[in-house]
C-alpha cells in the first residue's frame, strides 16, 4: 500500500513540476469543444443535442494525448526497468501510475466538463449526469488507454499509433457515456446506461492493469 | 532431429518448429487451393443458378453470398488469430506468433469486402452507400482493430517484442469484440438506425442457406491455403539465418 | 432460371451492385495469393543472393 501511495505521491510530484504538461491537456479539451459549434453553427438547439458527443469525443481525445506521457519518460531514464526489479509487484506499481495519470488528466476534465456543458445549453439535470458519467469513464479510459502506451513504448510513431489501438476499445465507454448524457437531456432513464459504465470499470480495473503490466515488462526486456 | 516414417504416433509438438512446419504447409496448401475452388465453384452455382429471386429485394439480394460470408470469415479469422497469438505469448513458440501475423492481412481483407458488400448491397436497397447499422459499423470497428494489429507489429523493430506486444493487443481486442459488438447494437437500436438485415424477407429458402454455408466453407478454405502460404514468407524472412533455410532446395 | 445470358448478365437491373460486389471480391482473392508469391520471390531471390555471395567469400579465399 505505501508503495502504491509513494508512485502516486511521485508521479503527481512530477507533474506539479511541468504543469504546463497537463495543462495543455485541459486547453486543448476546451479548444476541440469549441471547434463544434464554430464549424456547425450555434443553433442552441443543435448544441443540446451534439454536447453528449461531442464533450465526450473531446474527452477520448484529450485523454489520449495524456496517454504518452504515461510510461514514456519512465522508460526513457530507466526507471521503469527499476520498478519492474523492485520487491513490490509491478502492477501494483502500474496500477499507482494508471491512478496518478487519472487524477492529472481524467479528473480535470470530469471538472471542466460542467462549463462546456453550459456552453452548449445543457441543463442541471444534464450537467450532473454529465459529471457523473465522466467521473466513471474517465478511469476507464485511463485504465484501457494505458494498455496502449504500454504496447507503443519506445515505438516510432507511437503517439499516432496509440490512438489507432486504443480508440476502437474505447468506443462502448463512448456510446454509454454520451448515451447516458443524452438520455438525461431527453428525459428518458439513464440507470442502463451506468449500470453498464459501472461494469466496464469493473472490467477493467480487473483486466487492465494485468495486461498492461505484461505490455511493459515486454517492453523492457 | 526427428524420425518420420516409422512412429505410428504423430508427435504434434514436433511441427511447432519452423523448420518442420514449413514443408508440410506446403505440401498442405495445394489441398486446401483444391477445396476452394471446389467450394466456390458449388457455392456460386447456387448462389445464381439455383436460389430463387427474393420476393422483396429482386435479384440485387444475391450479394449475400459473398457479404455473409466475408463478414463470417472477419470474424472467425480474427479469433484464430488471437487463439495463436495468445498460445505463442504462453508457450513462448515463434511458430504460433508467425501464424497470427500470416493471418492478420486476410482477415482485415475479409472485413474490408463485408463493408464493399454490405455498401453495394445497401445502397439499392436502403438508399444509402452507408447506414450505420450495428452490424456494419461493428464491422467497420473490427477493420480498425486488424489494422492497428498490423500496424503495431509493423512498427516494432524487433519481432519477438513484436509478437508479444501483438499477442496483447490481439487478446484484449478479442475480449472487446463482444463488448464492442453489443454496444454498438444497443446504440444502433437507440437512434432508431436502418437494419441491413437478411432476416426480412420470411422463412430464407433452403438454398439461400446453403449458398452461403459453401461460399462461407470456399472462403475458409481460402483464408487456410492463404495463411499458410505467407507463413511459410514469414518463415523465410523471419528464419534467414538458419542452416535448414540455407540448405532449402528453392535457395540453391 | 434465366432465359439468356443477357439477363443474367443484368441480374434484373442490380448489375453494377452486384458484379461490383462479386467482381471485387474475387479481384481481391486473387490478387491476394499473388501478391504473396511476390513476397515469396523476393525473400528466396534475397536468399539465393546472399548464398551466392557467401560462396564467393569462401572460394576467394583459396
Amino acid at each position: 500500500m505505501n508503495a502504491l501511495i509513494a508512485v502516486i505521491r511521485r508521479d503527481l510530484l512530477l507533474v506539479m513540476r511541468r504543469k504546463s504538461e497537463v495543462l495543455t491537456i485541459l486547453f486543448f479539451f476546451m479548444i476541440v469543444t469549441s471547434l463544434f459549434p464554430l464549424g456547425i453553427g450555434a443553433d442552441t438547439a443543435l448544441l443540446r443535442k451534439i454536447a453528449p458527443g461531442v464533450i465526450w469525443v473531446a474527452a477520448l481525445l484529450s485523454t489520449m494525448l495524456g496517454l504518452q506521457r504515461l510510461f514514456a519518460s519512465d522508460f526513457a531514464d530507466g526507471t521503469l526497468e527499476q520498478m519492474a526489479l523492485s520487491p513490490t509487484p509491478l502492477g501494483l506499481l502500474v496500477g499507482g501510475k494508471i491512478t496518478a495519470h487519472w487524477l492529472v488528466c481524467g479528473l480535470p476534465l470530469v471538472l471542466l466538463a460542467p462549463v462546456i456543458g453550459i456552453q452548449f445549453d445543457l441543463d442541471t439535470s444534464t450537467l450532473g449526469v454529465l459529471i457523473l458519467a465522466l467521473l466513471i469513464g474517465t478511469p476507464i479510459l485511463s485504465l484501457i488507454g494505458a494498455i496502449g502506451a504500454a504496447l507503443t513504448l519506445g515505438v516510432r510513431g507511437g503517439g499516432v499509433l496509440l490512438s489507432l489501438l486504443v480508440l476502437p476499445l474505447y468506443i462502448p465507454v463512448l456510446i454509454f457515456g454520451a448515451g447516458a448524457v443524452y438520455a438525461q437531456s431527453v428525459g428518458l432513464d439513464t440507470t442502463g446506461h451506468f449500470s453498464v459504465l459501472g461494469a466496464l470499470l469493473a472490467l477493467s480495473l480487473f483486466f487492465a492493469p494485468w495486461a498492461t503490466t505484461a505490455a511493459v515488462r515486454i517492453a523492457i526486456e | 532431429m526427428s524420425t518420420t516414417s516409422s512412429n505410428r504416433v504423430i508427435h504434434w509438438f514436433k511441427f511447432s518448429s519452423p523448420a518442420t512446419f514449413y514443408p508440410l504447409a506446403g505440401k498442405l496448401i495445394p489441398f486446401f487451393w483444391v477445396l476452394t475452388v471446389l467450394f466456390g465453384i458449388a457455392g456460386l452455382w447456387i448462389s445464381f443458378f439455383v436460389a430463387p429471386v427474393d420476393a422483396v429485394q429482386g435479384q440485387g439480394y444475391r450479394i449475400i453470398f459473398v457479404h455473409v460470408p466475408a463478414s463470417w470469415m472477419s470474424m472467425f479469422i480474427y479469433i484464430v488469430m488471437a487463439v495463436w497469438a495468445g498460445l505463442g505469448l504462453v508457450f513462448n513458440t515463434r511458430l504460433s506468433a508467425m501464424m497470427a501475423q500470416a493471418l492478420a492481412p486476410t482477415g482485415a481483407l475479409m472485413a474490408f469486402l463485408s463493408l464493399w458488400t454490405g455498401a453495394f448491397w445497401g445502397k439499392p436497397m436502403w438508399g444509402a452507400w452507408w447506414v450505420w447499422d450495428a452490424r456494419l459499423t461493428s464491422e467497420l470497428i473490427l477493420l480498425f482493430l486488424y489494422l492497428g494489429f498490423m500496424a503495431l507489429q509493423a512498427s516494432i523493430d524487433d519481432p519477438r517484442r513484436a509478437d508479444k506486444a501483438g499477442a496483447i493487443l490481439a487478446l484484449v481486442g478479442v475480449v472487446n469484440v463482444p463488448i464492442i459488438y453489443f454496444s454498438v447494437k444497443w446504440w444502433n437500436t437507440l437512434h432508431q438506425g436502418a437494419s441491413v438485415s437478411i432476416n426480412k424477407s420470411p422463412a430464407m429458402a433452403h438454398t439461400m442457406l446453403w449458398g452461403m454455408l459453401l461460399m462461407a466453407l470456399c472462403f475458409w478454405m481460402y483464408s487456410i491455403a492463404i495463411a499458410l502460404m505467407r507463413v511459410r514468407t514469414i518463415i523465410l524472412e523471419r528464419e534467414s539465418h538458419s542452416d535448414w533455410v540455407r540448405t532449402l532446395e528453392e535457395v540453391k | 432460371m434465366w432465359n439468356s445470358p443477357a439477363e443474367f448478365f443484368e441480374m434484373g437491373g442490380y448489375a453494377l451492385y452486384v458484379w461490383c460486389s462479386f467482381g471485387v471480391c474475387a479481384l481481391l482473392l486473387i490478387l491476394e495469393p499473388l501478391a504473396i508469391n511476390n513476397r515469396r520471390k523476393a525473400i528466396v531471390n534475397r536468399l539465393k543472393r546472399e548464398i551466392r555471395a557467401e560462396k564467393f567469400d569462401k572460394e576467394g579465399m583459396k
